[in-house]
């Protein structure tokens, strides 16, 4: 069958498992976030502890996805399905997003933050006021990385009964027929161009060097 | 008699082993613009952060309006004091108007007050207020970034400044000039003011008092018409540079 009658004939499946496949991305990188920001601007503060966590999220990067979503299988309470893909994800879209909030906020020109502490700002000014800030375009630089990764990482979630994109995938491959793969492919490497691209403009409007 | 506002006494400040400043022992009154001079490595900056305690004397004190900085509040204390730095050190991502009102926003100042008082303060530095409030530092010239630099360390009305080459970025010519504002400025708004320089004229021209510094010690201290007429051998190659 070719790729088109398939994607007309499933095209509302093909809606719903791209929904799931967003829903996916959006809850794990938001997670992602919502962890590797502060762990970033800990280690910043705590050079010691540098090295564990960028090496313990730099490993985990390094276990192949697959293995990973097995691994969980077996934890008890997490098993199959979404729960299971999300932790996998959030794991996978740490490491861009820490190394590049600590990148970005020791990158700060010394002599910029020592101008903000002579003027009296207390650390958390500091911090709120001026390392994050001129830190944003970096880290989100680094949300991208881990957007565009946690997307391609999300088609094999299909395997432990996550849904998204990958279902197509899969099915694709037990019926050798390249069509569906395609249906599940296309659609994703789309997404991934599209959530590229979105971040791109937001990294912008927020560099402060971008003359407006 | 005026009252002494920064008090060095038998100050030390070492790094790695290394004696880098004192012993030093240097009151600046009440309203007196004392000049430190001295060439690059002398140790000018460093005793400009002892005094903001950015940096803590080994052994000695420094005194702030009569407490030691070992006991005030380093945030308090920072927002008594004016710093106008080396290479200006505007925020590049606040605009004219953020940076200008950071020490009120810091403080707490209402937004309409601390709006009028960073219009008066470009006012007062020679920058049109409506032309300059919503640029950002990159879209300035040297010379108007260390207006924007003055105006920033007086925005909170403190009764020190200190200032650490503060017109070292621009041409010799917007120097000249804003060296003389600077002077009648900080005459009539009746600052404290520790200044840093590694050059005579503008010391000569800011200065009630004269330090001279090498490798962290004063070599001479006086007025103005003693550093032009003193003999020693320091002061006199000092002088021919000018």
């Amino acid at each position: 069958m070719s790729l088109f009658d398939y994607l007309i004939q499933h095209r509302a499946d093909v809606l719903v498992r791209t929904a799931e496949h967003i829903g996916l991305v959006t809850i794990s990188v938001g997670l992602a976030v919502s962890v590797g920001v502060p762990l970033g601007i800990m280690i910043s503060r705590r050079p010691r502890l540098r090295g564990p966590i960028l090496g313990s999220a730099n490993v985990v990067q390094t276990i192949p996805s697959l293995a990973l979503f097995g691994f969980l299988l077996t934890v008890p309470f997490i098993g199959l399905g979404a729960r299971n893909a999300i932790i996998a994800l959030v794991v996978y879209s740490l490491l861009p997003i820490v190394r590049n909030t600590y990148t970005g906020i020791v990158g700060v020109d010394p002599s910029v933050r020592e101008a903000a502490r002579g003027m009296g700002m207390t650390d958390w000014q500091l911090l709120r006021m001026v390392e994050l800030p001129l830190a944003a375009p970096v880290v989100l630089a680094g949300v991208r990385v881990a957007a565009v990764i946690a997307i391609g990482v999300a088609t094999i979630a299909a395997a432990i009964g996550a849904g998204g994109l990958g279902v197509f995938i899969f099915r694709g491959l037990s019926m050798v027929d390249n069509g569906v793969i395609m249906a599940g492919a296309i659609p994703a490497a789309g997404l991934a161009l599209l959530i590229d691209g979105l971040l791109h403009l937001v990294e912008r409007k927020i560099d402060w060097r971008v003359k407006r | 008699m005026s009252s002494p506002v920064v008090e060095f006494t038998e100050a030390c400040y070492d790094l790695g082993g290394r004696r880098l400043i004192g012993p030093l022992t240097l009151t600046v009154l009440q309203g007196e613009t004392v000049v430190l001079l001295g060439e690059s490595g002398s140790g000018k900056t460093t005793i400009l952060r002892l005094i903001n305690h950015l940096l803590e004397v080994t052994q000695g004190e420094v005194r702030v309006q009569g407490k030691s900085t070992r006991e005030w509040d380093p945030v308090r204390l920072r927002r008594r004091i004016g710093y106008v730095i080396q290479e200006v050190g505007l925020l590049p991502h606040l605009t004219v108007a953020r940076n200008v009102a950071l020490v009120p926003y810091l403080e707490g100042w209402p937004k309409s007050r601390r709006e009028e008082r960073t219009d008066e303060l470009l006012e007062l530095v020679g920058l049109a207020a409506p032309d300059f409030r919503d640029r950002r530092p990159h879209e300035l010239s040297g010379g108007q970034r260390q207006r924007v630099g003055v105006a920033r360390a007086l925005a909170a009305d403190p009764p020190i400044l200190i200032c650490d080459e503060a017109f070292g970025a621009v041409d010799p010519v917007t120097r000249g000039a804003l060296r003389g504002e600077f002077r009648a400025l900080t005459r009539r708004l009746e600052k404290t003011v520790v200044f840093v320089t590694h050059d005579v004229r503008e010391a000569m021209a800011l200065g009630d008092r004269i330090a001279v510094l090498q490798t962290g010690s004063i070599e001479f201290l006086g007025t103005v018409e003693q550093f032009r007429r003193d003999q020693t051998q320091t002061v006199a190659e000092l002088r021919d540079l000018a």
